[in-house]
């Protein structure tokens, strides 16, 4: 008994040591957002008081207010449409059988695996023959193409998992395949649904290669691209604080959305690399 | 009238001849529309197909080129491949990012293996809490990331401050103005990053090894080390492989925190072959050479992907 509750003190302290080392970065830049530049900040430091005239700054001065309104427009484009485009292909894949089912899946599944870096040379000079790059559809459908394989891997996995007798009843009923996945299978796929929402728009909203090579202007600039940009441009002053409470701000709404469905997130990071 | 034969439901009319049904069944497996099936895949396949499979072959036909971006290029056949293997920076960058390995996937799972095995069987409440801590950093823009460690590896920075407050003012510097220290600090980085996605990861297998296997070690006298190799280690192998390749192919594909922080400097000391993708191929017009670059960083993402999967597969326990 006792050697258990030692065991378990050693648990929690060492969890704890590793949360502090965890927290602490994420803190200290919150912490560093709520000073000025003229307290001169080193270090850890807990402000004297609630003061957000840093973030204001931030926020006019970096533009942020257009760069969050872009990321939110490519983001939420990005994951609805991959989401409407990866239930489709998922009911084919988990709930159909047809000839070259496992050929055209492998196929998408190598989707799963190649970065943005080997698509991203060829995206920017055909976009720029056809007069695409600088505009947010160069952002847009090159992220579509690259989230459907995780949604279709992950909606497949889901239509799997429902008993087939589901369909073959709805089937015999006489319901079209539509109407079969509409009224029957739908209603009880919300959650993994949600999941694949979640993290599509996480990684639309991070992403940072695609927006750095294809958008010239100031005005179309993402989230995580502007405040790059910006940083670079207050690296000769160095007034941490403003990069700071701008980095605050667009790393906030992926972590609010955290907080309330981290489940979601924790499944779905892990199904994408879980091989049948 | 149905009856149910294997998990399928047949549907018989009344009085048709059971062969018949079955001559049916054949050519039509119950319960799924045929064609129908390419009509649901093809808005996915059109977007994959067109911009990101469709580029991914466009590049590997652009390495074969050399080309600046603007005039016409010229076939070159395997010209650049040839430099990716010669050229010192590109072999470099390549090296970076081995190094880059160690810290990002080898040394997150060690850690995650040793903390897991530790605090597996201790009953801890409040996991759901540490498990979202640990977890927050994969949800942070990595733009976000590069930005809070590059002003803490800063030379006037917490990291020096609290180095010069134990009285180790030697040891402080510009950590990623440091030929020598650049690269490591910011393989730490991705160590802070993944960490918590190995041990997650490796909580949720030791959950599912079952407790008989450790009480039946505990009879055998092994001890905490022997029941590590013996139990959890075999125990956890597929989620081992799991985090391994999900890290590896992090560490390879790595840019953002690269160009963010130090563009890949001082020198050349941090450049990694996706931020040589990037130079090349929009600043210094070597297109062609940055095709080639990607290619090869690609093909060694695919083998780490299938390599490790394979690696799972031959288990004999599976």
């Amino acid at each position: 008994m006792t050697a258990a509750r030692r065991e378990r003190i050693v648990s929690y302290a060492v969890l704890g040591v590793f949360c502090v080392l965890v927290l602490y970065p994420v803190l200290s830049i919150v912490l560093l957002a709520f000073h000025k530049r003229s307290d001169l900040v080193t270090g850890f430091s807990i402000p004297d008081s609630l003061d957000f005239s840093t973030f204001k700054t931030a926020w006019e001065e970096g533009s942020f207010n257009r760069g969050l309104l872009n990321s939110f427009i490519v983001a939420a484009t990005v994951t609805v449409v991959s989401a409407v485009l990866s239930t489709l292909a998922g009911y084919a894949f988990g709930a159909m059988r047809f000839r070259g089912s496992d050929a055209l899946f492998y196929l998408l599944l190598l989707g799963l695996i190649f970065p943005y870096e080997a698509t991203v040379i060829p995206l920017y000079y055909v976009f720029r023959d056809v007069g695409l790059t600088d505009s947010l559809w160069a952002l847009i459908l090159p992220q579509i193409g690259l989230s459907v394989p995780f949604g279709t891997f992950w909606m497949r996995a889901f239509f799997r998992s429902t008993p087939s007798s589901l369909v073959e009843a709805s089937r015999l009923d006489g319901a079209s395949s539509f109407v079969t996945l509409w009224r029957v299978l739908l209603p009880q796929a919300w959650p993994a649904i949600t999941t694949m929402l979640v993290l599509v728009f996480m990684w639309t909203w991070n992403e940072f290669l695609l927006a750095l090579v294809m958008i010239q202007s100031d005005e179309l600039r993402t989230a995580p691209l502007g405040l790059a940009l910006f940083a670079g441009a207050n690296r000769g002053t160095l007034d941490t604080t403003l990069v700071a409470a701008a980095a605050v701000l667009v790393a906030l709404p992926v972590v609010i959305v955290y907080v309330f469905l981290q489940r979601s997130f924790i499944r779905g990071m892990f199904a994408g690399a879980v091989k049948e | 009238m149905a009856e149910v034969q294997s998990g399928r439901v047949l549907e018989r009319a009344p009085g048709a001849p059971v062969a018949e049904v079955e001559r049916r069944v054949r050519v039509r497996a119950p319960g799924e529309p045929r064609h129908v099936a390419y009509l649901y895949l093809a808005p996915a396949f059109f977007f994959y197909l067109l911009f990101a499979f469709g580029p991914l072959v466009y590049t590997t036909w652009l390495s074969f080129f050399d080309w600046d971006g603007l005039t016409v290029g010229h076939w070159v056949g395997l010209d650049n491949y040839e430099k990716v293997l010669n050229d010192p920076d590109i072999r470099a960058s390549f090296v970076h990012s081995a190094v880059l390995i160690l810290f990002f996937a080898v040394l997150p799972c060690m850690l995650g293996l040793l903390l897991a095995s530790l605090i597996a069987h201790s009953r801890v409440r409040g996991v759901t809490f540490f498990r979202a801590v640990l977890f927050l950093p994969q949800t942070i823009a990595t733009v976000v990331i590069a930005i809070a460690w590059t002003w803490i590896y800063a030379p006037s920075g917490p990291l020096n401050e609290g180095l010069d407050a134990v009285g180790l003012d030697a040891v402080s510097r510009g950590w990623l103005g440091d030929f020598n220290w650049a690269l490591p600090a910011l393989g730490l980085v991705g160590t802070w990053v993944y960490f918590g996605l190995c041990l997650v990861l490796f909580l949720a297998g030791i959950q599912k090894i079952p407790m008989s296997l450790y009480e039946a070690a505990r009879v055998d006298g092994a001890g905490r080390l022997r029941e590590f190799f013996a139990v959890t280690l075999p125990g956890l192998r597929g989620e081992l492989a799991v985090a391994l390749t999900l890290t590896t192919i992090y560490a390879l594909r790595t840019f953002d925190l690269i160009y963010v922080s130090t563009q890949g400097g001082p020198g050349t000391s941090t450049t990694v072959p996706s931020v040589l993708v990037y130079q090349n191929a929009f600043s210094n017009g070597r297109v062609g050479l940055a095709a080639s670059v990607a290619v090869v960083l690609t093909a060694l993402i695919f083998v780490v992907a299938f390599g490790i999967t394979r690696l799972v597969d031959r288990d004999p326990s599976r």
